[in-house]
């Protein structure tokens, strides 16, 4: 009784004694956040062949049959190499620094229709693989799972700056991108 | 300014709103205008209207949740092109703008797909989780216990003002939309509202966060899921839990019932339905944060993570919403902001950039919020630019669009060729981020107002022979 009342004082926020501790269920949420190390990607598994039914049925409507994109849905293929020329293409394989961010996005967001969000963790690797096959970054055949999704190298991986992002600000208070720049005009 | 120019001023603005039905004006003996036709169901069963005066039978629903005059007629009209067509976008009408309250009902609203999310806040529960010693989970009852906070603060929408909006403007004018106008098209993605909830520090505080943290993940309840990670240490600067906006309930499409306000820093940051927040010790490289939101440069290399909004200014009145009708005096209104703190200081120009003249600034003036400015003006009826530029209790000063080309590290505008419009939806995720350059407005000798920044970069080779990117320097 004492250890189970102990329990109960730390599961709130203290002094105004609010809020409960979460669930496991709660804490390990099957729609959570993935980080760039995928160390909370779940298990399950999939290759770009197993991606093309789900993609042709799920995905085709606005992407495009091959990923091409159709107005105002954006393409999801090609642009590797255009990024500095007058006509940059941003696909989430020419541009993306992060392969987990391709399986973050499906899960969070993809299709957005209520009644098709229902893709299993399979799926989403299988349709993750797909993307990265078409943009030639990985095999046909390569398996996409928790372990082999955040070792996929994304040709834009040091496409960014600062990198790493700025997580303190400036000495002077402000944070990226520094307006004091911007010197005022002549009087 | 008296009576008579007031209403003529309001009715002018009512008419632009109405974007190009036919409105006639009755003089009246007084020597107002008013409008003699309105849209919406005027009552005519009571009988002629005297002296603008047509009593209605009481509404009761308008009675139990008030409405506006039959005669109000602005709106948050969609966004265009692409933006406007991939999710729900309204832009705010800055044109009818007045103090420095957005009214919750204009309030812009970017939500990421074609749903407004309905949540019951009995349901809804708030959990801090991840590298935090006491994992937390608050349902919106407790979240409404705990002490609170109200502070007046701007959200804008990370591609406000940005030039590919003004290509899509453009398109969707082709293409036959008349409710067009640059103020409302290009610089609605910007408003104000008193927001109020509890402090995010005292929950992470309360929750314990452990030494390594230094990010966190906020995740909200819409379809979509919308989720972004920023530093903890703007967390606990002065991040905001809301549940209260403008004296009542945030709306549904302001994220009934609690979103993150994270003052001063672009609006992709201040998640709607706020859910989940997850603390960790590093950025999470998620879609909104990777995909989009950045900014491609030139060189093929792009910025992330940008955050704090420049100091940045508009005239809201004139703009190429109204018409003047004549010659003579006018007051100059307009709305000054900065992500890093109050406005000290508005100048306007009447003159292309040749000489300023300082502003009234509307007290009191609040931190990373709408400041009202005001300045008399009499308009000799000749073709004129006029332009606002702000200065933030630090000293920093609105740039020109010449020194944000220059941060950017572009000319101006390189990626809008004619050439590109082709694929101008494939490159959508471009978008020049640091828009605040000094916007200005020409006025012509028929009083018709035009934007003299973004139809000159289309319309010209370049800003060099234009004085008015670089405030006048040129």
């Amino acid at each position: 009784m004492v250890l189970l009342a102990c329990g109960t004082a730390m599961a709130q926020l203290p002094i105004y004694n609010v809020g409960r501790a979460p669930t496991e269920a709660e804490l390990h949420p099957s729609d959570g956040v993935v980080g760039s190390d995928g160390k909370e990607l779940p298990p399950g598994r999939g290759t770009a062949k197993e991606g093309e039914t789900i993609y042709a049925a799920k995905c085709a409507a606005c992407h495009g049959k091959n990923g091409e994109g159709i107005y105002p849905w954006p393409r999801l293929v090609g642009g590797i190499g255009t990024l500095n020329t007058p006509i940059p293409v941003q696909t989430v394989g020419s541009y993306s620094p992060y392969a987990t961010t391709i399986w973050d996005y499906i899960q969070r967001a993809m299709p957005p229709f209520p009644l098709e969000k229902n893709l299993t963790p399979d799926n989403i690797y299988a349709l993750t693989a797909l993307l990265l096959y078409w943009n030639g970054i990985i095999k046909e055949i390569d398996v996409m799972d928790k372990n082999s999704l955040p070792e996929v190298q994304m040709p834009n991986r040091h496409g960014f700056y600062p990198d790493p992002p700025q997580s303190t600000p400036n000495k002077d208070g402000t944070w990226q991108p520094y307006w004091n720049q911007a010197k005022p005009a002549a009087k | 300014m008296n009576s008579k120019m007031s209403d003529r001023r309001g009715f002018l603005k009512g008419t632009a709103a109405m974007a190009g039905l036919a409105v006639g004006a009755i003089p009246f003996a007084n020597g107002n205008a008013l409008a003699s036709v309105t849209p919406g169901e005027p009552n005519t069963s009571m009988g002629v209207t005297k002296l603008g005066v047509t009593p209605d039978e009481p509404n009761i629903q308008d009675l139990l949740y008030g409405g506006r005059s039959r005669y109000e007629t602005t709106v948050r009209i969609p966004s265009v092109g692409w933006n406007g067509a991939t999710g729900l976008r309204n832009l705010t009408p800055l044109q009818d703008s007045i103090g420095v309250i957005t009214p919750s009902s204009y309030h812009y609203l970017v939500q990421h797909d074609m749903h407004i999310t309905n949540i019951d806040p009995r349901q809804h529960t708030l959990m801090i989780y991840g590298m935090v010693d006491r994992p937390l989970v608050f349902t919106m009852e407790e979240l409404k216990r705990l002490p609170s906070v109200s502070r007046i603060h701007f959200l804008e929408c990370t591609g406000n003002s940005g030039l590919m909006h003004y290509k899509s403007m453009l398109h969707d004018q082709k293409l036959g939309r008349a409710d067009l106008t640059v103020i409302q098209a290009m610089h609605g993605r910007v408003s104000t509202s008193e927001w109020t909830g509890v402090p995010l520090s005292l929950l992470l505080k309360g929750a314990g966060v452990q030494k390594q943290a230094s990010w966190l993940v906020a995740e909200g309840a819409d379809l979509c899921r919308h989720a972004k990670s920023f530093p903890l240490a703007k967390a606990m600067d002065d991040v905001i839990v809301a549940y209260g906006q403008n004296g009542e309930a945030l709306r549904r499409e302001q994220g009934y019932p609690l979103r993150l306000v994270v003052p001063g820093w672009q609006g992709v940051n201040n998640v709607k339905y706020v859910k989940r927040i997850k603390l960790v010790d590093k950025p999470y490289y998620l879609g909104r944060e990777t995909s989009s939101y950045t900014n491609l440069k030139p060189n093929g290399k792009a910025s992330w993570y940008e955050s704090q909004v420049g100091p940045k200014s508009l005239i809201t009145y004139p703009s190429d919403a109204h018409h003047l009708p004549e010659r003579g005096l006018y007051e100059i209104s307009g709305l000054a902001w900065s992500g890093r703190g109050a406005i000290s200081r508005v100048e306007v120009s009447t003159d292309g950039g040749r000489t300023w003249k300082d502003a009234q600034l509307q007290q009191p003036v609040f931190r990373k919020a709408f400041t009202r400015f005001r300045l008399g003006w009499n308009w000799s009826g000749a073709e004129t630019v006029i332009m606002s530029r702000c200065t933030n209790e630090y000293g920093d000063i609105q740039p020109t669009m010449l020194e944000l080309a220059k941060l950017w590290g572009d000319q101006v505008t390189p990626h809008y060729t004619g050439e590109e419009i082709e694929h101008w939806w494939e490159t959508a995720a471009i978008m020049e981020f640091l828009n605040n350059p000094i916007l200005p407005w020409r006025v012509k000798p028929d009083g018709s107002v035009q934007d003299a920044l973004y139809n000159t970069l289309y319309n010209t080779n370049g800003p060099s022979k234009n004085s008015y990117y670089s405030g006048g320097k040129i």
